[in-house]
């Protein structure tokens, strides 16, 4: 029993204080103003106080903190990207991720197991090998294995899927992890918190005021915010932001579900995602399988879940795991994703000016959180994009100069 | 100890056929109908799980599937529910997530270190120093979990219907039943479903000590059986509500998902535990816990008990414990001023009625595997303290607890039904409904049996209306009289250990702590102390949470709010699910032959092809080798029935494809073809194929294979956009389609064929509809594989008939059927790439060279103004032919191996093959614009990480002769 627990036995109240507790009222003008507390929008305002200083900022969240797609992902957390530029920003992503329960000092459970995506066909094969040696050439560990090295990662795994869809190798990626999303959010919230940070739930901007170009302020559901700076962080909901201003961007909301089963003793140790079957699967720290599949293949603004995803997945599920027949699912989910058409984020400044824009997080948002918010932060205290995001500007689109990670969705999209 | 009753009338269990089944490695009798845990609860065990957490002893405490008390596994299956599985002849179980069994749990000691693990305490250590992390990490994942999983369980296949029905009655308990029988008067067709085994919901057990309900449910089940249009399924639960009505019904052996006019939830409520120190021992159970184990199963849940009371119900569970022989030592009413009708019946009897008393604790035997007594004291209501100055102790053996209830109001929940705090039942009822969805009964706010009787038949009436059938309208009344649900029935203990989540092991003061903490709005304070993220979702805690977080921040409970209840209503089996699964593959009407000539298929798309023809004697290699050699030495043949086929009808045709693709086709000359490339509207390569134009307004188009069922969707979508004249056939499955190919190819097809293929008459680039075999075809001459080649298109079933003929015709030229890889090569050496596999997702025509298919000056066509801003910018990549400079020992460089310029990635191989015509690889690469020069040399990098040179070099690799006259 490690030392930290005594203080909870022998003291006579509960020793810990608030998280977060949430101020009376907003204050008449901040130096920033962040829209959305999930993990993305408290990461940004955690790294703004740490890491510039700036501290004077509001966080403003419509219903409760990590509620959006930060609290609806499946928690891996990866950086066997396609794009050079993509694995590197991954990559930072991954690094800050595994020093950052410390950083935070809370348990985020980042765990590291390993990830595999496994080809069932020669042309899932190729797409792995350009993987890793992208991977390779920016010096992450990934590297395409056989159906040997699968099995001894996860014996219990039947490599002919049934016969159905043959295992031929994957990619294996050393540092692929989950981690417990919730606490993300939260440990972001009370670090940003701690350094004086403002956060508001149940507050929902109505309306976002230019002047000349230049933001001056918000109108929200307990009043006006005078703010220069106003940074987007609300995934699915980004284009009800950016069409407050006016501001084309190129995202589609489609939904993506997810699903969870009872909980059982710890067996499978890796992660494993399957393109052809479209299966992504982990177990839990609490002995939950955590499973998702692909998008949902249409637009929808809704979280709604629907049988047939179920169905298949538990179908696809099956092929790979014959024996899970009488596991029960215990409940599922969906999230809205903020698709983008070369399956990259899009991040840093836009046409109005101090308004920045953190979305087109997809599939892929959980695992940038604190590159994410490091990167945004940077941005909004010096008005400049770092170069780690130049690549996922979103002018790239009027420039066509997409950075192309479709081949390294987790699951064919 | 022999708990059991003598026979009762209307028990489920069945005396004459007698199960002898283990628990932990004891032997034990049931009943046929017991379940796990009534025949071993009659059998006088008490200790039939441990918690999760804490690994505490439990017993029972709903016998209803809404809690996890009592899990076992028989070492095939695991996280059995004993409490609701029938227990079975030859069992042997064992609970699960104990260590050397569930009374000498080695775990138990985890109990007496509780105070160490305050509420979230895994997020508060264990992570400093970080190298630690991973042994605590393991430490905590095998105390997680719950049962081991069996990996040699066999797959099972579960069936799965689909049904309609006009309105599906979910809960056949006392209002669903009332409504089934009120709407089946209108004749339309009913299907009410009960997850119990038998209907009857509360009726089966809730007696208060008279005949009375069971009289009545009599009644009701035998009208039910006057009704044909009235299917009555029990044994099945509704597990989800979708969109549209969309209801899966789980039964044992499968699923139907059945799709319904309307949907009445009569699925009633969940009895609440009321919360008080060791409120789980074993022995401690829900009122309507003994009630089930006395008129179901006919068992005695103790012999000594006090019932635990903050409502009216607990006078009604008084009374069945007497008439089931139980000496009851007092009822604990928490109430000061209510009076429950029952009482003066209960003081006729002499039973000590103790009002404004709670039960301040329940004391355990000495061995812990029971209640020794409990201590009361009185209570405060208004403020929710107990007076400890007062403290008197009662010796029992068992608790029976009735604090109130919550709504069974899941699919309501999923049915997007807006819930309202109702203050006279003190309980979440349906506020909106939305169209075609009702609720009656319990989930309703109605708990008189009179008014659940009438509020079915308010529910029915409503659908009756609803789906435009005459009917009497029938109103039911708002809840009269004491409130079935207590506000606030907690009592604090400084000791804690008063559970509020039993699945979770979630105490009182984990709630304050939470709070303290900032996790104070429902959805946080879930997900920070895991309340009803159990396998019982929240069942029997989650009405209780939101009243502590209503406590704590001073709050109506309405304000709380509840959290989202999510599908499954019970967790679902994956292979329930699943059902069957299948895994279609398409097959040419060629398949048999290629089976019978010894090819290996391989998947493209959905469709099996060909990979080689394996020849005896010959390796892989050598075989596919051998395919190449005779279309470049003679002829061979490939079975292209799998290309995308699509017919464009109608005037507008070529306008269509004008849009459509990049080239020209309104100047197109019937009899002609040209190639046509797909780009989407970023400029990006979607695809390529043939368009041949055989009359004004019809056009014949071909499709990769895999990308075939896209072009048609993509063609689809933009003619709702265009609503153009034409009309659109997808003839894939139609038409078979065979590539003879190489020098003698013009030599074979000429002996069917009586149109002449001289290179005059039919050269490439056009098409002809002929005969071949005495079978109609449409003849294109193509060039993918070789600069002589003929596509023959003809209907699939007579495509067998025409490449027989050409087999034997070719016999003399030794024609040879080849396969998907030899075709790879062969067009690799022709020097053409394929859509797909030479192109990526963000590929435009400038990178891949297809600039000549583009014709950029027409008035439109998809992608068009991308295309255009694009070609101001300079060009990042490019695609070009290589050679390889080839050393012995050298590793050949794969598929997707990396360009290397100055250390940096300068672009990537897509296609790579030794060329048996060359003798040497050759192959196709992206590489940056400074090093597409002719005759210039790259790197690549292998996968052991050396470098290989390769030399730009020119298309097509191989010039192959086309017969009789040189091209």
């Amino acid at each position: 029993m490690p030392l930290r627990l005594l203080k909870y036995a022998f003291s006579k109240e509960h020793p810990d204080p608030a998280f977060f507790t949430q101020p009376d009222s907003l204050k008449h003008s901040y130096d920033a103003v962040i829209i959305g507390g999930g993990g993305h929008g408290l990461a940004a305002a955690y790294y703004l106080a740490k890491d510039h200083g700036i501290t004077n900022v509001a966080v403003l969240e419509k219903g409760y903190l990590g509620g959006g797609n930060t609290g609806r992902n499946t928690t891996i957390v990866r950086s066997n990207y396609l794009t050079p530029e993509g694995v590197k920003f991954y990559d930072t992503s991954v690094r800050l991720f595994q020093e950052l329960s410390e950083d935070l000092n809370l348990n985020l459970f980042y765990s590291t197991r390993g990830h595999f995506t496994l080809a069932h066909t020669e042309s899932a094969m190729r797409t792995m090998r350009w993987r890793a040696e992208v991977n390779k050439h920016v010096g992450v560990e990934s590297y395409v294995v056989g159906p040997d090295d699968i099995l001894k990662a996860c014996p219990q795994i039947d490599i002919s899927c049934g016969g159905n869809a043959p295992i031929l190798g994957a990619l294996y990626h050393a540092p692929g992890s989950i981690a417990r999303h919730d606490a993300v959010a939260w440990g972001y919230a009370r670090g940003a918190y701690q350094r004086g940070v403002d956060i508001f739930q149940s507050t929902e901007v109505w309306d976002i005021k230019t002047s000349g170009g230049k933001v001056v302020g918000l109108n929200t559901s307990r009043g006006f915010i005078a703010t220069n700076k106003v940074l987007s962080a609300v995934a699915g909901f980004t284009p009800r932001i950016t069409d407050m201003l006016g501001i084309r961007t190129p995202i589609v909301i489609q939904p993506l579900q997810a699903c969870v089963t009872e909980p059982m003793k710890p067996w499978l140790d890796t992660i494993l995602v399957s393109g052809s079957l479209h299966v992504y699967v982990s177990q839990s720290s609490r002995g939950e399988l955590v499973m998702g599949a692909s998008l949902d293949p249409y637009e929808l603004h809704s979280t709604r879940s629907t049988l047939d995803f179920v169905e298949g997945l538990s179908g696809h599920i099956l092929d790979m795991f014959p024996f899970l027949s009488n596991v029960k699912v215990v409940r599922q989910w969906a999230g809205m994703a903020d698709m983008t058409p070369d399956f990259a984020p899009i991040m840093g400044k836009t046409p109005i000016e101090g308004f920045y824009l953190d979305a087109g997080w997809g599939t892929w948002g959980f695992k940038a959180t604190p590159v994410s918010g490091k990167t945004m932060a940077e941005t909004i205290a010096k008005d400049q994009a770092p170069e780690l995001i130049h690549s996922f500007r979103l002018s790239r689109f009027e420039d066509y100069e997409l950075t192309g990670e479709k081949g390294a969705a987790s699951v064919g999209h | 100890m022999n708990r059991r009753l003598e026979t009762r009338p209307g028990e489920w269990i069945d005396r004459d056929e007698p199960l002898k089944f283990s628990f932990e490695g004891k032997e034990y009798t049931g009943f046929s109908g017991d379940t796990i845990t009534s025949a071993l609860w009659a059998s006088g065990e008490r200790i039939l799980g441990r918690s999760f957490k804490y690994h505490r002893p439990r017993g029972i405490l709903s016998l209803s599937n809404h809690d996890v008390n009592i899990l076992v596994t028989d070492m095939e299956d695991t996280n059995i529910r004993a409490d609701v599985v029938n227990v079975k002849e030859g069992m042997r179980l064992l609970a699960v997530n104990t260590s050397g069994g569930v009374k000498k749990d080695k775990k138990r000691w985890l109990d007496r270190l509780s105070a160490f693990m305050p509420v979230g305490f895994y997020y508060k250590a264990f992570h400093s120093p970080r190298k630690l992390f991973p042994f605590w990490e393991n430490v905590i994942r095998k105390s997680a979990g719950l049962g081991e999983v069996n990996f040699n369980y066999p797959r099972t296949i579960k069936t799965k219907y689909h049904e309609h029905c006009d309105l599906l009655i979910v809960g056949a308990g006392t209002a669903g039943l009332s409504a089934a029988l009120h709407a089946a008067k209108c004749g339309i067709g009913i299907t009410l479903v009960d997850e119990n085994r038998q209907a009857g919901g509360s009726l089966t057990y809730d007696c208060a000590g008279d005949q009375e309900s069971k009289t009545v449910l009599r009644n009701l089940l035998d009208e039910i059986k006057h009704h044909p249009n009235i299917t009555l399924l029990t044994g099945v639960y509704a597990a989800g509500y979708y969109t549209d009505h969309y209801i899966p019904l789980v039964r044992e052996d499968g699923i139907t998902n059945m799709r319904a006019k309307a949907v009445v939830i009569a699925t009633g409520a969940y009895e609440q535990p009321p919360v008080f120190r060791n409120n789980d021992l074993p022995g401690v159970m829900l009122g309507t816990a003994a009630q089930r184990l006395i008129h179901r199963y006919s068992v005695r849940p103790f012999d000594v008990g006090v019932v635990f009371t903050a409502n009216d119900q607990g006078y009604r569970v008084a009374l069945d414990l007497l008439e089931a022989g139980v000496e009851v030592a007092a009822l604990v009413d928490l109430r000061k001023k209510a009076a429950s009708p029952l009482a003066d019946k209960l003081l006729q009897l002499n039973i000590r009625i103790l009002k404004g008393y709670c039960i301040y604790e329940a004391i355990p035997t000495g061995d812990h595997e029971g209640v020794k007594e409990v201590v009361i004291c009185p209570f405060d209501e208004s403020s929710g303290k107990p007076d400890t100055g007062d403290l008197v102790t009662i010796a029992c053996d068992g608790i029976a607890m009735c604090a109130g209830w919550a709504p069974a109001a899941a699919l309501l929940y999923q049915a997007g039904v807006s819930m309202r705090y109702d203050n006279t039942v003190n309980q979440f009822v349906p506020n909106k409904l939305p169209k075609g969805v009702f609720a009656a009964g319990k989930v309703n706010g109605r708990f008189d049996l009179e008014s659940r009787l009438k509020d079915g038949q308010r529910a029915a009436s409503e659908v009756l209306s609803m789906l435009s059938e005459t009917s009497i309208k029938v109103v039911s009344e708002p809840h009269e009289g004491n409130t079935p649900s207590h506000t606030f029935p907690f009592v604090p203990h400084p000791k804690a250990k008063n559970f509020i989540d039993f699945d979770e092991d979630i105490q009182l003061k984990d709630f304050i702590n939470a709070a303290q903490e900032g996790f104070d709005n429902i959805e946080l304070m879930k997900r920070f102390t895991t309340v009803g993220m159990g396998p019982s979702q929240g069942k029997h805690s989650n009405m209780n949470a939101i009243r502590i977080l209503a406590k704590i921040r001073d709050l109506p409970v309405e304000k709380i709010g509840s959290t989202t209840a999510r599908p499954f209503f019970h967790p679902t089996p994956i292979g329930h699910l699943a059902g069957r699964t299948f895994h279609p593959h398409r097959l040419t009407s060629l398949h048999d032959w290629h089976q019978t000539a010894q090819a290996d298929f391989i998947a493209v798309g959905a469709w099996l092809r060909p990979a080689y023809y394996s020849i005896a004697g010959l390796s892989r290699d050598d075989a596919i080798i051998q395919e190449v050699l005779s279309v470049r030495q003679a002829v061979g043949m490939i079975d292209v029935g799998t290309l995308g086929k699509i017919e464009v009808h109608g005037p507008d045709s070529a306008l269509f494809l004008e849009r459509f693709y990049t080239g020209g086709f309104a100047n197109q000359k019937i009899g002609s073809t040209r190639y046509a490339l797909a780009l989407d509207e970023a400029g990006v390569i979607l695809d390529d194929g043939i368009v041949a134009r055989l009359a004004d307004d019809l056009f014949y188009l071909t499709a990769s294979t895999s990308n075939s069922a896209m072009v048609y969707r993509e063609m689809q979508r933009w003619q709702q956009k265009w609503q153009l004249d034409i009309g659109l056939v997808n003839v894939t499955g139609y038409y078979g389609a065979i590539n003879v190919a190489g020098v003698a190819a013009r030599k074979v097809l000429s002996k069917l064929c009586k149109a002449s293929l001289s290179e005059q008459d039919f050269s490439f680039g056009s098409i002809i509809e002929t005969v071949i075999a005495e079978v109609p075809a449409r003849i294109i001459r193509v060039g993918f594989v070789s600069e002589l080649a003929y596509e023959i298109h003809v209907a699939s079933q007579d495509a067998l008939t025409v490449w027989v003929a050409l087999m034997e015709a070719g016999e003399p030229e030794k024609i040879r059927p080849f396969g998907v890889e030899a075709q790879r090569i062969l067009r690799l050496e022709m020097g053409h790439s394929i859509c797909g596999h030479d192109t990526d997702g963000l590929t435009n025509p400038l990178e891949a060279g297809l600039m000549f298919a583009v014709k950029p000056d027409k008035p439109f066509f998809i992608g068009q103004r991308s295309l255009q801003i694009i070609r101001k910018a300079p060009i990042r990549k490019s695609l070009v032919p290589f050679l390889l400079d080839h050393q012995d020992g050298m590793e050949t460089p794969k598929e997707c191996n990396l360009v290397i310029a100055q250390g940096d990635i300068a672009g990537r191989v897509t296609s790579i093959a030794f060329s048996p015509t060359l003798k040497q690889a050759i192959g196709l690469a992206y590489v940056s614009p400074e090093l597409a020069i002719q005759g210039g040399s790259f790197l690549i990098r292998t996968d052991n990480g050396s470098l290989v040179k390769a030399i730009v070099a020119q298309t097509p690799f191989v010039t192959s002769q086309i017969g009789d006259s040189k091209k």
